[in-house]
C-alpha cells in the first residue's frame, strides 16, 4: 500500500469538500473492495474519506410505491429486512447469496454497485496486460483464461464481467441509483444505464462522476417485484461468484399465462443484462410450458458472441432463465 | 490518536492509516489469536466482532474501528477460566486439524448462532461458508455449530 491519509467526513459537504482539496481522494464505506485495491496497488489515492459517519445515508424503508435502501446500509441489514423478504425477494436472495455473512455485514448498498466489472487478469499480481488497470496495455484474456468472461457487449478492450448479484435484482426490478453531486445536484440514474459497455474505454465502469456520491437506491413496488425470484448458478454451493443469475419477476394471469415479465442476467457481460427482446415475446405464454418459455427467450440470445472458453455460458443462460421463471411462477 | 477497545480493554494506539484491524490487533497489541492468512477477505481466519457483528480484520483499516466494541478469540471465554460453549463444543467435535483456522471459524459460529443462522445443518453451511479449513474438517464444525446452537437453546435440526 502506498500511503495515504485518513479522514472522516460528518456529513456530504465535508465529504465533498475533503474530496475536492486532495484530487483522487477516494470515498469508503465497508472497505471489502478499496482495501483490497490498495493493497495491490491498483489504487494509491492520497487521502481516503470514511463515510460512514455521514448521516440518514443507511435507512431502509418501503411505502405503497417504492422501496427506499439508503446507500450506507449494510447488505445482510438490507437482506434480512422484512419488507425486502416479502415485498423483492430477487433483492433479498441475490444479496444472501453474495459473498460471505462477515462481507456482507461489512459490504454497504452503494460500495455493492461501485463495484469494478473486473476478470481474474485485473487482480494479478504480475505485470499483465489489463486495459482496466492500466489503459492501453491491452487485454491478456483475450489469448488466455476466458471461461469466465462476458457472451454480451464485450470489446476487443476488455471481456470481464460485473460481479454484483443485487445489481442484477435492480436492473430487473427497474431500479434507480440516486447520486448528488458537490453542488447539491441530484440525478436519478436508472440501474439499467448505471454500467457501461467496455468499447474502448473499459477503465470506466459507470457513468458516477468524480464529484457525485451514491446517497439510495429506490425500487418501485410492483406485482412483478413481488414475485420476483433470483437465481444464482456457481461453481461451488455458497461464497462463490456467478457464472450465470439470472432475476426474473412475473405476473400470471388466472390460466398461469404471463401477462407481466422483467429479466435480467448477471455473470454474462460488462453489466447486469436486461433481456428485453425475451420480455417482449413471453407474455401470452403457459408457465407450465416449459417448450414455449425457451422458445420466447431464444431471440435474446441472438447477439451473444462466446468467446473460446465460454460458449457453455449461452446454453447454461438460457435453461437458468427458463428456471428462475419457472420460480418464480411457483411451477419448479 | 486511534482508540481501540478490544475484550474490554482500551487502547490508544497512534497508527499508520494503512494499518488493517488484523495487524493492528497481533502487531501493536500482540493478541496473536486472530490469524492472517489470504489477507484479501476471502478465508475468514481473521474473523473477530465489531460491536456485536462478525467483520474481517484484514479488510478493516484499524483507525476506521476507533471508539468500537472489538471481540477477538481471546475475549470469548469468560473470566472465570472455563471456556464459551462454541469453543468446548469444537474440542467435544474434533472441530479443527491444524487449528489455523479455528480461532475465526469460532468467531463466525458465536455469530451464526447468536444471528439465529444456526437452524439446520444447510443453513449452517451457507452462514459459516465465509470461512475457509484447508484441512477440510467441515463435517466437524457443523456438528459443533449444531451442538453449541443446541446448548444455547437453539435446536438445529439435521
Amino acid at each position: 500500500m502506498q500511503p495515504f491519509s485518513y479522514y472522516r467526513a460528518i456529513d456530504l459537504a465535508d465529504a465533498f469538500g475533503a474530496m475536492q482539496r486532495d484530487a483522487g481522494g477516494q470515498v469508503i464505506a465497508g472497505g471489502t473492495e478499496l482495501v483490497n485495491w490498495l493493497k495491490e496497488g491498483i489504487v494509491s489515492p492520497p487521502v481516503i474519506v470514511d463515510i460512514n459517519s455521514l448521516p440518514d445515508l443507511g435507512a431502509v424503508e418501503a411505502n405503497a410505491a417504492e422501496l427506499s435502501i439508503g446507500a450506507l446500509a449494510r447488505m445482510s441489514d438490507v437482506a434480512a429486512h422484512p419488507q425486502v423478504q416479502r415485498n423483492f425477494p430477487a433483492i433479498a436472495e441475490a444479496l444472501h447469496k453474495s459473498a460471505s455473512q462477515q462481507l456482507r455485514n461489512m459490504a454497504s448498498m452503494g460500495g455493492n454497485l461501485m463495484q469494478r466489472t473486473r476478470c481474474p487478469y485485473f487482480r494479478a499480481d504480475v505485470d499483465l496486460a489489463c486495459n482496466k488497470r492500466r489503459p492501453g496495455s491491452g487485454c491478456a484474456a483475450l489469448d488466455g483464461y476466458d471461461r469466465t468472461a462476458a457472451i454480451f457487449g464485450w470489446s476487443e478492450h476488455c471481456v470481464a464481467t460485473h460481479p454484483s448479484d443485487v445489481a442484477v435484482a435492480f436492473a430487473a426490478l427497474d431500479a434507480t441509483v440516486h447520486v448528488r453531486g458537490a453542488t447539491g445536484v441530484e440525478r436519478a440514474i436508472p440501474v439499467t444505464d448505471f454500467y457501461m459497455l467496455p468499447g474502448d474505454a473499459p477503465e470506466h465502469d459507470n457513468v458516477l462522476q468524480r464529484d457525485e456520491l451514491i446517497v439510495r437506491i429506490s425500487v418501485p413496488q410492483s406485482p412483478v417485484a413481488h414475485r420476483s425470484r433470483y437465481l444464482k448458478v456457481r461453481e461451488r454451493t455458497s461464497y462463490e461468484f456467478a457464472l450465470v443469475s439470472v432475476a426474473a419477476g412475473l405476473q400470471l394471469d388466472g390460466d398461469g399465462r404471463i401477462t407481466d415479465v422483467r429479466i435480467a442476467l448477471g455473470g454474462v457481460a460488462h453489466r447486469p443484462w436486461r433481456l428485453a427482446a425475451g420480455e417482449r415475446a413471453l407474455p401470452g405464454t403457459s408457465i407450465t410450458d416449459h417448450a414455449a418459455i425457451r422458445a420466447a427467450i431464444e431471440g435474446a440470445f441472438a447477439d451473444a458472441r462466446p468467446r473460446r472458453q465460454n460458449g457453455f455460458k449461452i446454453e447454461l443462460a438460457k435453461r437458468a432463465v427458463v428456471r428462475a421463471l419457472q420460480v418464480a411462477g411457483g411451477n419448479a | 490518536m486511534t482508540s481501540l477497545r478490544v475484550n474490554g480493554l482500551t487502547h490508544e494506539l497512534q497508527l499508520d492509516p494503512r494499518t488493517t484491524l488484523v495487524d493492528a490487533l497481533r502487531e501493536h497489541l500482540g493478541l496473536m489469536g486472530t490469524k492472517k492468512s489470504c489477507d484479501r477477505g476471502e478465508c475468514g481466519a481473521c474473523t473477530v466482532h465489531i460491536d456485536g457483528r462478525r467483520v474481517l480484520a484484514c479488510m478493516t483499516l484499524a483507525v476506521m474501528a476507533d471508539g468500537k466494541h472489538i471481540t477477538t478469540i481471546e475475549g470469548l471465554a469468560p473470566p472465570d477460566g472455563g471456556l464459551h460453549p462454541v469453543q468446548a463444543a469444537f474440542i467435544e467435535q474434533d472441530a479443527f486439524q491444524c487449528g489455523y483456522c479455528t480461532p475465526g471459524q469460532i468467531m463466525s459460529a458465536v455469530a451464526c448462532i447468536d444471528e439465529g443462522h444456526a437452524t439446520s445443518d444447510d443453513q449452517i453451511r451457507e452462514f459459516m461458508s465465509g470461512n475457509i479449513c484447508r484441512c477440510a474438517a467441515y463435517p466437524q464444525i457443523v456438528a459443533a455449530v449444531r451442538a453449541a446452537a443446541a446448548s444455547y437453546g437453539v435446536h438445529a435440526t439435521v
